[in-house]
C-alpha cells in the first residue's frame, strides 16, 4: 500500500505541475472546453485513487469538484468567476494535502468545509488554504525517494550493457584456448558474474513484471464489488509477462478504470444475474499476452455488455450529435461511443465510477502511448475489451528451437509442454490436409514450422519435436527440427519489412551474438490457416452444460395427515402462520380468508382446517392456492420420480429421499383444481414412453408444472434432448417467441397462459384434459 | 542548398547519397536469413549489440537485380529500426547541390520512387537515392519475385 501511495502522490504532483498552466489558462477562458476537460480528468482521477487509497478528505474535495465540473461539462451551468475560484482553490488544496501525506505533516481540514461550499452556485469566493498551514509544509517537505531518468539515458545503458555481454563472451572464446594462469581465469569468473549481475539490474531499470499492474486488482475488485453489493469473480493472467516501466506507468490508471466501470456498469446485481440465467457471481478475467509486437491487456466481464441504444439516446439527449446520425453508425462504432468525453450511460453517479466518464480518460492515456483500444460487445452475455499496448521492448523467457538451418526462440508463456513424435502416448494421424497429434487424451492440429516458414526441414521425418501452444483460443503443435534451449532475451519490435509477414513477435540478440527472431505463434497458426472458436465463449458453454440440471428445489413438511410430503419450492410463494380458524368452509369448498380477500385451500384432512395454524401459500403467478399443512421440515433437492401415481389426483408420484418413500405433491393438479372444475381423470397413455421436450427456455414452469402430469401419463418429458434423441412433441409457451424453434419435423403443442380461447391452436395450461388430448394427438395415440 | 554526399556504386550505377541519412558506413558480418520476407530483405545481422535490418539495395530498387554478395553497407535508421543497405562499392563524399531531375530525365518506373534528384559530379549526372523509400519498398511483406 505504501508503494501505491507514493506513487499517487509522485503523480498528483507532476499532474499538478503539467496542469497549472491548464488552470491559469481556464482561468483566462472558462468556456474552453479542452480546458474544462483536462481539469475534470485531474479531479476524477484524484477521486478514484483517493477511493482505493483511503484518503476521505481528498476523495470529499475532489468529488465535490468533479460534481461542480460535471453539471458545467452538461451545460447545466455557466462556469462564473467565483465557480472557477472554487475549483483553484480546491485543487490548490489537493496540492497541499498531498504534500501533507507525503510529508507525514498533520493538516486541519478547517475551512474545507467552505471550500465545498463555495461550488455551490451563487456563492462568493472562499479562501484559500490557510496561510498557516501552507509554510509547515514548505518547511517539511519529505526528500525524494525516486529519480526521474529520460528514457534515452536508460535506452542507452541497456545497450552498453549489452555490448558488456557480448564483449565477456568474445573475450571468453579467445581465452579458452590459450592456457590460462588461475588467477587470471578467476578474474574472469567474477568479471563475468558481475557483468551478469549488471546486467539483470540494468534491465529491472527499464523492465518491470506486469504483475505490478495486477497485484492491487483483487483488492480494488473486492472493494469495489462490495460497494456496489455484487460479487465478482477475478480471475488474472499472464502476470510475469515483462513490460516497459513506461507502459506500466500509463496504463495504472486506465486499468483501474476499466475495472471498476466492469463491475459498476458490467456486471449485474446477483438477483439480475439469477434471472439472466448467469451465475451469482460475475466474472472478471485480466490477463496480459505478447502477440506480435504487442502486448495485449485483456479484460473480460461476463456482464450485460454495452447498452448501444441507451448510449444513443443518452448522447442525442445531451444534443451533441442527432440520433439519426447514431443510428446510422456501425455497431462497432456505436459501442465506441462509450469513449465519448462527458457521456454518462448510469443516471445517478456512484462512489465508484462516478458517471461512466472515465472511458475517455482511458481512451486518452492509451492514445498517449500509441496503443490501441477494442471493445467486443456481447450484448447480455459481458464486454471484452483489448488494450493493446506497442512493446517497445521487453525480456522473455523464451525456448530456442531449430527449424532447418534457422533458430528461432517461443515465448515459453505460450507453451504447454514439449514432447517428441516419436513419444510414447502420442500418435500422429492424418486428417484430410491437416495432421493431427493425438498427445494422451488430447487432439491437436499440427503445424510444421518449416512449411510455414517455406524452409527445407532437418530433421528426418518423424524425428521432430512437438510444441505445444496454447494460444487463449485453442491449443495447438508446432513441429520443430529441435528444441536446443531456454534463454531470457531482450525482445524488441523487429523492423517492418520483417513484422510485414506476420509470423514473428520481435528480435533479439542473444548472447552468441546471432540475431534471432521470435516466432508469433498466433500468426503461425493464422498462416496455417488454423481456426479457433472464441475460448471464452466456449467456456462459457461447457459450464452452462456441466450446471445442466442442478435439480429442483422442494420444501419437505408435514402434512395434516402425519405424512412427510415434498412440494416443488418454485410453487410456494410463503409459507404463512395463520390463526387457528381462519380456515372456512363456505360455498361447498375450504377458504383462507387473508389480506382482504379469499385464497382457496387444499387440505389432505379438511376435518382438521380448524386446527390448521400454518399453510403454504402457492402461486405460480397467476393463480394462487393455499395448501394446509402441519409444519414445514427443510429444503430438499428433489430427484426424479420413483414411481408416478397411479391416477391423477393431489399426489403426483413417490420420491425417494434418503431411501424414505415420500409423496408428491402436484401443485398442477391443485392449482387446475382450485381454478377449473375439472374432476374426470385422463385415460392412460399407451406405454412405450414417447419423448416430449418441454422447450420453455429452462424456466422451469414447465418442469414444475407439466412434467409430473406428462410422466403419469406415459411420458417421457424431457427439457434437454440427448444427442440422439428425437422427440416424439414440443411443448412451449405460446406466448414465448423462441419456441418457434421446432426440433426436427416434431409436432409442436403450444401452451397459453389465458383461460379464453385465442383461436391459435394453443391450449390452456392449466387444462389438463385440454393438454393431454392435444399431446395425444400430436404423438398420434 | 549545399550538402554533404556520400557517393556509392548500387547495382551497377553511381548513386549519391545525403550523408546526413547516413549512421555508419559497415562491413556486414554474417547474416542471419528471415524466412518469408521480401527477397530484397536478406536477413539480420548485429552490429555490436544492435539488430540491424539488412536490405539487398539492388534487389529492393528493381527485383531483377541481384546483388555481388559484398558486405560493405550503409546504416541509416527509418523510424526508430535500423537497416543496412548494401552496396557494391563506396566512394567518397563530396559537396554538391541536388536539383530536382529535369522534365524528360525520366530514370524508369524501377528508380523514379527511391530518388530524390540529381546532383553533378565531375561533369557527369549522379542519382540522389533516398533510403527510406528503398526501405519502404520491402516492407510490402512477400512480394512476387520477377
Amino acid at each position: 500500500m505504501d508503494d501505491l501511495l507514493q506513487e499517487f502522490i509522485a503523480e498528483t504532483r507532476e499532474t499538478l505541475e503539467a496542469l497549472s498552466t491548464e488552470v491559469v489558462a481556464w482561468e483566462a477562458a472558462p468556456d474552453d472546453r479542452a480546458r474544462l476537460d483536462a481539469i475534470f480528468r485531474f479531479v476524477h482521477t484524484v477521486k478514484g485513487s483517493c477511493g482505493f487509497l483511503d484518503l476521505p478528505r481528498l476523495s470529499r474535495l475532489s468529488h465535490a469538484a468533479e460534481d461542480a465540473l460535471c453539471e458545467v461539462r452538461d451545460g447545466k451551468r455557466r462556469p462564473d468567476r467565483a465557480l472557477v475560484d472554487a475549483v483553484l482553490a480546491i485543487i490548490d488544496r489537493i496540492g497541499e494535502l498531498v504534500e501533507a501525506i507525503d510529508s507525514g505533516l498533520p493538516l486541519t481540514d478547517e475551512g474545507e468545509d467552505d471550500l465545498i461550499a463555495a461550488l455551490a452556485p451563487g456563492v462568493a469566493g472562499a479562501q484559500g488554504a490557510t496561510p498557516l498551514a501552507a509554510a509547515a509544509i514548505a518547511q517539511g517537505r519529505a526528500p525524494l525517494r525516486s529519480v526521474r531518468l529520460n528514457v534515452d539515458l536508460l535506452d542507452r545503458m541497456m545497450s552498453g550493457m549489452s555490448d558488456m555481454v557480448l564483449v565477456r563472451n568474445e573475450l571468453f572464446r579467445r581465452l579458452r584456448d590459450l592456457d590460462l594462469d588461475p588467477a587470471v581465469e578467476g578474474a574472469l569468473e567474477r568479471l563475468s558474474a558481475s557483468v551478469a549481475d549488471m546486467r539483470d539490474a540494468v534491465t529491472r531499470t527499464r523492465m518491470q513484471k506486469i504483475e505490478t499492474l495486477f497485484s492491487p486488482l483483487p483488492r480494488i475488485v473486492r472493494d469495489t464489488a462490495a460497494a456496489v453489493g455484487k460479487a465478482v469473480t477475478l480471475t488474472v493472467d499472464g502476470s510475469d509477462v515483462e513490460l516497459d516501466r513506461e507502459m506500466i506507468e500509463v496504463m495504472r490508471d486506465p486499468l483501474v478504470h476499466v475495472v471498476r466501470n466492469a463491475i459498476d456498469h458490467g456486471i449485474e446485481s446477483p438477483a439480475q444475474r439469477r434471472a439472466a440465467g448467469k451465475r451469482e457471481s460475475g466474472r472478471l478475467h485480466i490477463s496480459a499476452r505478447q502477440s506480435g509486437n504487442q502486448i495485449v491487456i485483456e479484460i473480460i466481464d461476463d456482464g450485460r455488455g454495452i447498452d448501444t441504444e441507451r448510449l444513443i439516446a443518452k448522447l442525442a439527449a445531451n444534443g451533441q450529435r442527432s440520433e439519426a446520425d447514431l443510428r446510422r453508425l456501425t455497431e462497432r462504432q456505436q459501442c465506441e461511443l462509450v469513449f465519448a468525453p462527458g457521456l454518462s450511460s448510469r443516471d445517478v453517479a456512484t462512489e465508484i465510477s462516478g458517471r461512466g466518464v472515465g472511458m475517455d480518460v482511458v481512451r486518452a492515456a492509451i492514445d498517449q502511448i500509441g496503443g490501441r483500444i477494442t471493445l467486443d460487445n456481447k450484448p447480455g452475455r459481458g464486454l471484452r475489451i483489448a488494450v493493446q499496448v506497442p512493446l517497445t521492448l521487453s525480456i522473455v523467457s523464451t525456448i530456442v528451437v531449430q527449424a532447418g538451418t534457422h533458430r528461432f526462440a517461443i515465448s515459453r508463456q505460450t507453451i504447454g509442454e514439449i514432447v517428441k513424435e516419436r513419444g510414447a502416448n502420442i500418435r500422429m494421424d492424418r486428417l484430410g490436409d491437416m495432421r493431427i497429434a493425438q498427445i494422451r487424451d488430447r487432439r491437436l492440429p499440427v503445424v510444421d514450422l518449416c512449411d510455414v516458414l517455406g524452409i527445407p526441414c532437418g530433421a528426418a521425418p518423424g524425428n521432430k519435436m512437438l510444441v505445444v501452444v496454447g494460444l487463449g483460443a485453442g491449443d495447438f503443435a508446432v513441429a520443430v527440427d529441435d528444441v536446443l534451449d531456454t534463454e531470457e532475451l531482450v525482445v524488441k519490435p523487429a523492423a517492418p519489412s520483417v513484422m510485414a509477414t506476420g509470423l514473428y513477435a520481435g528480435q533479439t540478440l542473444p548472447d552468441t551474438g546471432q540475431p534471432m527472431l521470435m516466432i508469433d505463434c498466433a500468426g503461425v497458426a493464422q498462416a496455417a490457416g488454423l481456426n479457433f472458436t472464441d475460448a471464452m465463449d466456449r467456456e462459457i458453454e461447457l459450464e452452462a452444460d456441466a450446471v445442466v440440471d442442478p435439480g429442483i428445489a422442494a420444501l419437505l413438511f408435514d402434512d395434516l395427515d402425519r405424512r412427510r410430503r415434498v412440494i416443488p419450492l418454485a410453487v410456494i410463494d410463503r409459507i404463512e402462520r395463520i390463526r387457528a380458524g381462519s380456515l372456512q368452509y363456505s360455498a361447498g369448498g375450504l377458504w383462507l380468508s387473508i389480506d382482504g380477500r379469499v385464497v382457496p385451500v387444499a387440505a389432505q384432512i379438511p376435518e382438521l382446517a380448524a386446527k390448521v395454524t400454518t399453510v403454504l401459500r402457492l402461486t405460480d403467478g397467476m393463480v394462487e392456492v393455499a395448501y394446509a399443512i402441519d409444519d414445514a421440515v427443510d429444503i430438499v433437492m428433489l430427484p426424479e420420480l420413483a414411481a408416478a401415481a397411479a391416477k391423477p389426483g393431489p399426489i403426483c408420484g413417490i420420491v425417494l429421499l434418503d431411501g424414505e418413500q415420500v409423496e408428491q405433491v402436484d401443485p398442477l393438479w391443485l392449482f387446475e383444481r382450485h381454478t377449473r372444475d375439472v374432476g374426470v381423470a385422463p385415460a392412460r397413455a399407451a406405454p412405450g414412453r414417447p419423448t416430449c421436450l418441454l422447450a420453455d427456455g429452462g424456466s422451469g414452469w414447465m418442469r414444475t408444472f407439466l412434467r409430473p402430469m406428462l410422466e403419469q401419463a406415459g411420458y417421457h418429458a424431457v427439457e434437454r434432448l440427448a444427442s440422439d434423441e428425437r422427440p416424439a412433441l414440443v411443448l412451449a409457451q405460446a406466448d414465448d417467441p423462441m419456441a418457434d424453434v421446432s426440433v426436427g419435423a416434431a409436432p409442436v403443442v403450444r401452451l397459453r397462459t389465458s383461460a379464453v380461447d385465442t383461436g391459435d391452436g394453443s391450449v390452456y395450461r392449466y387444462d389438463r384434459e385440454g393438454v393431454l388430448r392435444a399431446v395425444r394427438q400430436a404423438v398420434g395415440k | 542548398m549545399n550538402a554533404l554526399f556520400l557517393l556509392a556504386r548500387v547495382a551497377g550505377q553511381d548513386v549519391a547519397i545525403l550523408s546526413d541519412h547516413v549512421e555508419s558506413v559497415v562491413d556486414i558480418g554474417p547474416v542471419a536469413p528471415v524466412p518469408r520476407t521480401a527477397p530484397a530483405v536478406c536477413g539480420l545481422a548485429a552490429l555490436r549489440s544492435r539488430v540491424v535490418t539488412v536490405i539487398d539495395t539492388a534487389q529492393a530498387i528493381d527485383p531483377a537485380n541481384r546483388s555481388d554478395g559484398g558486405r560493405r553497407a550503409v546504416v541509416t535508421q527509418v523510424d526508430g529500426h535500423h537497416y543496412a543497405l548494401l552496396v557494391d562499392m563506396l566512394d567518397d563524399a563530396y559537396r554538391c547541390v541536388a536539383r530536382p531531375l529535369s522534365a524528360g530525365l525520366t530514370p524508369g518506373p524501377a528508380w523514379a520512387p527511391v530518388v530524390d534528384g540529381v546532383i553533378d559530379h565531375d561533369g557527369r549526372p549522379v542519382l540522389v537515392l533516398n533510403l527510406a523509400a528503398v526501405v519502404a519498398r520491402t516492407a510490402g511483406g512477400e512480394q512476387a519475385a520477377a
